[in-house]
């Protein structure tokens, strides 16, 4: 299918002729067999290529158990993919321990998030500068009064029970929402006249990205609750939440001085010559063109959040990953050779899914930028 | 005295000030040392109160304590008895080792698919295109549990272990290697270090021959060469004829005898060269499509091959584009060898920043040591790297 329409593609003159199974070896003579030495190199990569795609569906699809309430049809087959696991555990790995009853409270703020996101994120709907303040100020509120309740009537949710998809969700979008701003601030810190200013921020940017997420995880778990006064407890989540927004602040705030410094030199003077002062210079002219300049990499910097988000497993919390790994080793029922390989197989698909989507969406708007700067 | 109060009253100056860029500078500058003072105060008295209420010793005399516990692998000497200071050794050690072969092999690994992206060749560059979109978008905690539990975990026991070519076995304990113990390895080492620095003071010579004219003969310098590569060659070939070599042998329990090979270090080793790899894949193909076309038509006019025209024009001006992200990744690699911790390979995370941790709960000290040794190594990371691009890098025209 994908060699067909590739091919009238590569050789367009080969497509023109007509004939579609001529084209096909034109273009397979061109493409893979130009030279002996390249068509060796062919041919191995086609056995390759054929043994991973075979091994794979063998395991996923011949030898693999599709039905079953516990681990007892897996463990009869030792080389298969072990499919009852996912969708008897489904509800335990996108929600956690949620509550049944109150699941709709979680669906909701997933509507209420894809309606700001969706024309947010397609070019052209109006409107963006008022979806922006919807999804930063008010979506935020909304959101934490529907997930965790305890006023206007809903049952509070403690968030020991948030799990899996849905916590990998939370912690990833507050921690690029909390630490948009903190970025924004520190990159104008390290641009800033003002040497202590500066040197401030250097130093915090400079520190965080020397360090791994591992260890900042640790700091906000365990030395966290030192630093408050001995009478004020965080919640576990919270520190959690800290820990990833200081961390992603130092990488976003790197992303932003990319667009800072992008921006020429006469857009500051023009400011400057209009009498602005800093905030407005900043906030009116420079920060508008920079943050739109640096959209991809801002996508990009959230991509590797949302997979570092999986780090919280090892401060205890049950993000998606969290959640599989758990099932996997503590859960005797569902033992088989294959339970875990399945479960592993499943967080990535998802995990990959989202990732993907978003490096497209990126890469897309990545050639729009070029191009609109071409022209 | 007067003249003080008329100036302190004039409203006018005051303004003036309020108005005055340095004035405003001075200020707001205080004011930040002054909160971020505050805070640090904040913080250590109530970490202080904090530990107190808790009894949590402080200092760092808990470094020269026994630490009581045992490592799973280890490339000091190291038993339960020894102390909380060697536990530290032990892990930064781990984590280095970890750290220098994953960026060597992701090196390497990560050239042949960038080089591979680009290949004539449709299926290479499309299956090294399919591993690099599989690979980046995948976590890579879950793809080191893959690793660790789903496949080396899911070997067969020792009993029954994969059997590899020269007498290596692969089981659920590891990889399993002959130990091979070379005779005269002083000699040997010897040999390398004078085929080395021979070799480093041909080149120089070359290069200022290339300057003022060959000062020696042709065949005096390919001389050199020969002497250069064969001795150490001759030395190997002597030691090995008198090398031993142990095999593993199936004991009891387990492979004896020869080189064993954790599986926890296997997997985090696999799992971050082959993560790491499609990141370095990708500036590979970035560098070498940002060299620009005319370069590869002028080495083909020149009449280079495909080959040549890679090694000698278009990757010297590549490197150039490629260093600098390159060196992220390296830094990347070293800092994400700290995800050891969930697999259980005795990193320094997981060795000082959790048993460590755990048993003297000292959490302040534990963790900014843990860190220090991180900006350490990106530090000095960092400046080895940027001196590898200052020579590589050269002036423009």
């Amino acid at each position: 299918m994908t060699q067909e329409s590739s091919s009238s593609k590569l050789s367009p003159h080969a497509a023109r002729r007509g004939d579609p199974q001529r084209a096909f070896l034109d273009w397979a003579r061109e493409a893979l067999f130009p030279s002996p030495g390249q068509a060796l190199v062919s041919l191995a990569l086609i056995v390759l290529a054929g043994w991973i795609a075979f091994a794979f569906l063998e395991w996923a699809v011949f030898n693999a158990v599709f039905s079953g309430s516990d681990g007892g049809a897996c463990r009869a087959a030792p080389l298969g993919a072990c499919w009852p696991f996912i969708t008897h555990k489904m509800g335990l790995f996108l929600y956690g321990r949620y509550p049944d009853a109150e699941l709709w409270r979680v669906n909701l703020t997933y509507v209420l998030a894809l309606a700001g996101l969706v024309p947010l994120m397609v070019p052209g709907v109006p409107y963006k500068l008022a979806l922006s303040l919807y999804m930063l100020l008010v979506f935020p509120v909304i959101a934490f009064i529907l997930l965790s309740g305890g006023v206007l009537g809903l049952p509070y949710v403690d968030t020991a029970l948030w799990g899996g998809l849905l916590l990998t969700l939370v912690i990833a979008s507050v921690g690029i929402a909390a630490s948009f701003p903190l970025g924004i601030l520190l990159a104008l810190a390290r641009r800033s006249d003002l040497p202590i200013v500066r040197w401030s921020a250097i130093g915090y940017i400079e520190l965080v990205r020397g360090v791994p997420l591992v260890t900042v995880l640790f700091m906000a778990s365990v030395m966290l609750p030192l630093f408050l006064p001995p009478d004020v407890t965080i919640d576990k989540l919270l520190r959690a939440l800290v820990g990833v927004a200081l961390f992603s602040a130092a990488y976003l705030a790197e992303v932003i001085r990319g667009g800072l410094q992008a921006i020429p030199r006469g857009q500051y003077e023009a400011a400057d010559a209009l009498g602005l002062g800093y905030w407005k210079k900043m906030g009116l002219i420079i920060l508008p063109q920079a943050i739109r300049l640096v959209i991809p990499g801002l996508v990009n910097s959230f991509i590797s959040l949302f997979k570092d988000t999986s780090l919280v497993l090892i401060i205890g919390l049950f993000d998606l990953i969290g959640i599989v790994e758990q099932s996997v080793q503590a859960d005797a029922k569902w033992f088989s050779p294959q339970t875990a390989a399945t479960g592993y197989f499943f967080a990535g698909a998802v995990f990959w899914i989202f990732c993907f989507a978003m490096s497209r969406y990126s890469s897309s708007l990545e050639r729009k930028l070029a191009s609109r700067v071409r022209s | 005295m007067a003249d003080l109060l008329t100036r302190l009253t004039d409203r006018k100056a005051w303004t003036r000030a309020v108005y005055d860029p340095q004035v405003r500078a001075v200020v707001f500058q205080a004011l930040l040392v002054l909160v971020l003072a505050l805070v640090a105060t904040e913080i250590v008295l109530n970490t202080a109160a904090n530990l107190k209420k808790q009894n949590i010793a402080s200092g760092f005399d808990f470094l020269t304590r026994t630490a009581g516990f045992d490592v799973s692998q280890s490339l000091l000497p190291y038993t339960s008895k020894s102390t909380y200071g060697q536990a530290f050794l032990v892990g930064l050690t781990n984590t280095l080792l970890v750290a220098a072969l994953g960026v060597v092999l992701a090196t390497a690994l990560g050239f042949v698919l960038g080089i591979a992206r680009l290949s004539p060749n449709w299926l290479a560059s499309k299956l090294a295109l399919a591993y690099v979109e599989l690979v980046r978008n995948v976590p890579l905690l879950l793809q080191l549990l893959i690793w660790y539990v789903a496949v080396l975990r899911a070997f067969p026991a020792p009993g029954d272990a994969l059997a590899l070519p020269f007498g290596a076995y692969l089981d659920k304990r590891g990889l399993h290697l002959p130990h091979i113990a070379l005779a005269h390895g002083g000699w040997l080492a010897l040999s390398i270090l004078a085929a080395l620095a021979l070799a480093w003071w041909l080149k120089r010579r070359a290069k200022q021959d290339q300057k003022s004219g060959p000062a020696h003969s042709p065949s005096l310098r390919s001389a050199g060469w020969v002497l250069a590569g064969l001795v150490p060659v001759i030395v190997l070939i002597w030691s090995s004829l008198g090398a031993t070599v142990r095999y593993p042998v199936l004991g009891r329990f387990n492979y004896e005898g020869g080189l064993s090979i954790e599986p926890e270090f296997l997997a985090l080793l696999i799992g971050l060269t082959t993560y790491t790899a499609a990141f370095i894949a990708e500036i590979v193909r970035a560098g070498l499509s940002g060299v620009p076309r005319g370069q590869r038509e002028a080495a083909a006019a020149l009449g280079l091959s495909r080959r040549q025209a890679l090694r000698l024009v278009i990757l010297p001006q590549a490197l150039r584009i490629i260093i600098p992200p390159l060196t992220n990744q390296y830094l990347n690699l070293t800092k994400n060898s700290s995800l050891a911790v969930a697999i259980g390979y005795p990193d320094l995370v997981s060795v000082f920043s959790g048993t460590v941790l755990n048993q003297t709960g000292q959490a302040v000290e534990v963790i900014l040591i843990t860190m220090a040794v991180y900006l350490l190594i990106s530090l000095a990371t960092a400046l080895a790297m940027n001196a590898f691009n200052a020579r590589t890098a050269w002036a423009e025209r």
